[in-house]
């Protein structure tokens, strides 16, 4: 592909420079043309854009805007009614979410969803599941290599535990966790799945300025130290700006901005949406 | 004092995954082995192996299957006593069918017979849920029921509808038919459930346990992050069935002896084993052997004082039975409803820092 030929988003396909002098890399994932409707209602209407490798993407909007939509059609939750969703240079057939997931797509909920009756190292061992392959037989005997690959896992969780700072509640049942961990127990799931896209669905809501800091950092460094593709949805816009190498701007279902933040930031569009229009 | 984990450090993963982490406990857990395998077959009578222990080691077998489905995957069933009649049948099919084969294989096939059915009846999991689905498998238990009753294939064309087990013989001893010993009817029921209850333990710790707890406690996000509901269901519903299966089939060879389905596989049955794992805790091994222990020993026990200990008349005594068991149940839910494996679990955590709670 030349660097001329350009993606529907209206950027290159090929790795390019923004004019604040971000790399982008390769497109991992690419929704082309996707419209969601139940019923009458359309929640996303003809909205394009891309993930590209190793960028921290935001998907803002206000309330309503089908941004959380958008991320369950990522997942795989949601058939988009028109449009494709491109991974990896291949049109992704209709697949179930945890296909989806063994894709190598993770994700966290907007209303935490961790297995409550389980323990903290369980939940973040459950988000191996796709990784696990000793069958039923093998487990029932617990000899060799289900024991051996347990193993293998737990020390690819204790890591994660490490990273995340939990080692403490390690043994706790998360339903009695507060808040702030709990979302830290859900990102570490996510996490233990080793995802080439990492999906968040506002991992910061209902946090206090320590708690939204503390994440961040989280969020930064996986990017950073695993290379992982990061999309997110957030309300937080101070958060969202310093955050996010791109940013995608969402108004009653259609995308309304795409760029940069300071590019959004600037968007005529962008600035009607947050701050309302004056109507004569 | 003497329960401490204080000196005992895990250094390897298998260490800290250890089902008995503390070392006292697992001290305690071969001398209780020692005991059931060592002590009581020596011991043992008819009255206490037909009264006790026998029904004790089936029930919890059946309730180690039932917690599987219920507690560790979510999928509320009231079809056990269809599926032990499904275990029963298959296991007296198979006895005189093949009568040269042990009976130690009838048992296993009478249970993968069950496992069969159990996914196929699991099958409307995939669409309902909860109360619903209980109504679902209760269709199950009626159908089975029906079924037994109506088919003479079922019973070998017997002309009283009942099946009997015909004796059958491991290492020598005979298990079934009535010349058996009460210790060897006992360490029949005790192997098995040995067994089981170690399969079960293995499967509800490692990754197929976490799928049916993912399934149970979040089944969308479980979804999401890659498991295959469909699977994890049916194969709760298949480890399942393959238990209950086995506890009917003991329950009608080795304990019953000879087995009308309605009366031995009521839906009665279905609710016994439910309230031995609410009672006992749901998602627990150790609640599941428990319950059973709970609601085969009050009953004795209970008879025991009423008509052994004050005299009354034998009537009286079984309704205050019920009575007293019933009372029982609702207090106790109201107390601890996570049962007694939650109790369990307490008593231990305050034990560990007695005698200085602060």
């Amino acid at each position: 592909m030349s660097v001329e030929q350009m993606t529907t988003t209206g950027v290159p396909a090929e790795p390019y420079v923004t004019a604040d002098g971000r790399q982008i890399g390769n497109v991992l994932m690419e929704m082309k043309n996707i419209t969601l409707r139940f019923g009458g209602v359309v929640a996303i209407s003809d909205i394009s854009f891309d993930i590209r490798e190793g960028e921290i993407r935001a998907i803002i909007g206000p309330n309503g805007a089908g941004k959380s939509s958008m991320l369950n059609v990522i997942s795989g939750f949601y058939v988009p009614t028109e449009g494709e969703v491109w991974f990896r240079g291949s049109k992704r057939p209709q697949m179930k979410p945890y296909q989806v997931a063994q894709q190598g797509l993770a994700r966290t909920f907007q209303n935490i969803a961790l297995f409550k009756g389980m323990s903290t190292l369980d939940n973040i061992m459950t988000g191996r599941m796709t990784r696990m392959k000793t069958n039923m037989l093998q487990q029932a005997m617990w000899w060799g290599k289900a024991q051996k690959e347990e193993g293998e896992h737990r020390e690819a969780v204790e890591k994660i535990i490490d990273f995340l700072e939990i080692q403490a509640i390690r043994k706790t049942p998360v339903g009695r966790l507060p808040y702030g961990l709990q979302k830290r127990v859900e990102l570490g799931r996510a996490l233990a799945a080793e995802p080439d896209i990492l999906l968040l669905d506002e991992p910061m809501a209902g946090m206090n300025v320590e708690e939204k800091e503390d994440m961040s950092r989280f969020i930064l460094d996986v990017n950073d130290e695993f290379g992982t593709t990061i999309a997110l949805i957030e309300h937080d816009m101070g958060v969202v700006m310093d955050l996010s190498d791109r940013v995608v701007v969402m108004d009653y279902g259609r995308k309304i901005g795409d760029g940069t933040p300071d590019e959004v930031r600037n968007n005529q569009e962008v600035i009607d949406a947050y701050l309302g229009v004056e109507h004569d | 004092m003497f329960y401490r984990e204080a000196g005992d450090f895990h250094t390897t993963y298998k260490d800290d995954n250890q089902t008995f982490p503390i070392k006292f406990d697992r001290i305690r857990y071969y001398v209780v082995l020692a005991v059931a395998f060592g002590v009581i077959p020596f011991l043992i009578n008819d009255y206490w192996a037909n009264a006790v222990f026998v029904p004790f080691l089936i029930y919890a077998i059946a309730a180690i299957g039932l917690n599987i489905l219920t507690g560790y995957c979510g999928q509320v069933s009231l079809g056990t006593g269809g599926f032990m009649a499904v275990g029963a049948y298959a296991c007296y099919k198979l006895m005189t069918a093949f009568p040269e084969v042990s009976i130690v294989f009838h048992l296993i096939g009478a249970g993968f017979v069950t496992a069969g059915v159990g996914v196929l009846f699991g099958l409307p999991s995939l669409r309902i849920k909860g109360f619903y689905l209980a109504v679902a498998t209760l269709a199950a238990q009626f159908f089975l029921v029906w079924l037994f009753n109506k088919v003479p294939w079922f019973y070998n064309y017997s002309a009283s509808g009942q099946i009997n087990a015909p004796e059958r013989t491991v290492f020598g001893m005979a298990v079934t038919g009535p010349n058996t010993e009460a210790w060897a009817k006992y360490m029949i029921c005790l192997v098995f459930l040995t067994v089981l209850a170690w399969i079960a333990r293995n499967l509800t710790r490692g990754t197929v346990g976490r799928s049916w707890m993912a399934i149970r406690d979040m089944d969308i996000a479980a979804e999401i992050i890659g498991v295959n509901p469909l699977r994890a269901k049916l194969t709760a519903f298949a480890v399942s069935s393959f238990f209950v299966g086995i506890a009917g089939a003991l329950f009608f060879s080795v304990y019953l002896g000879a087995v009308e389905v309605g009366e031995a596989f009521g839906i009665n049955k279905s609710f016994l084993v439910l309230f031995m794992i609410i009672i006992g805790g749901l998602g627990s091994i150790f609640g599941s052997l428990a319950g059973a222990a709970f609601l085969v020993l009050l009953p004795v026990l209970l008879k025991n004082i009423l008509v052994g200990g004050l005299g009354w008349p034998i009537d009286i005594a079984a309704h205050m039975e019920l009575i007293i068991v019933g009372g029982l149940i609702v207090v106790f839910l109201i107390a601890e409803p996570h049962g007694l494996a939650q109790l369990w679990k307490i008593g231990k955590e305050k034990l560990r820092l007695w005698p200085f709670p602060h």
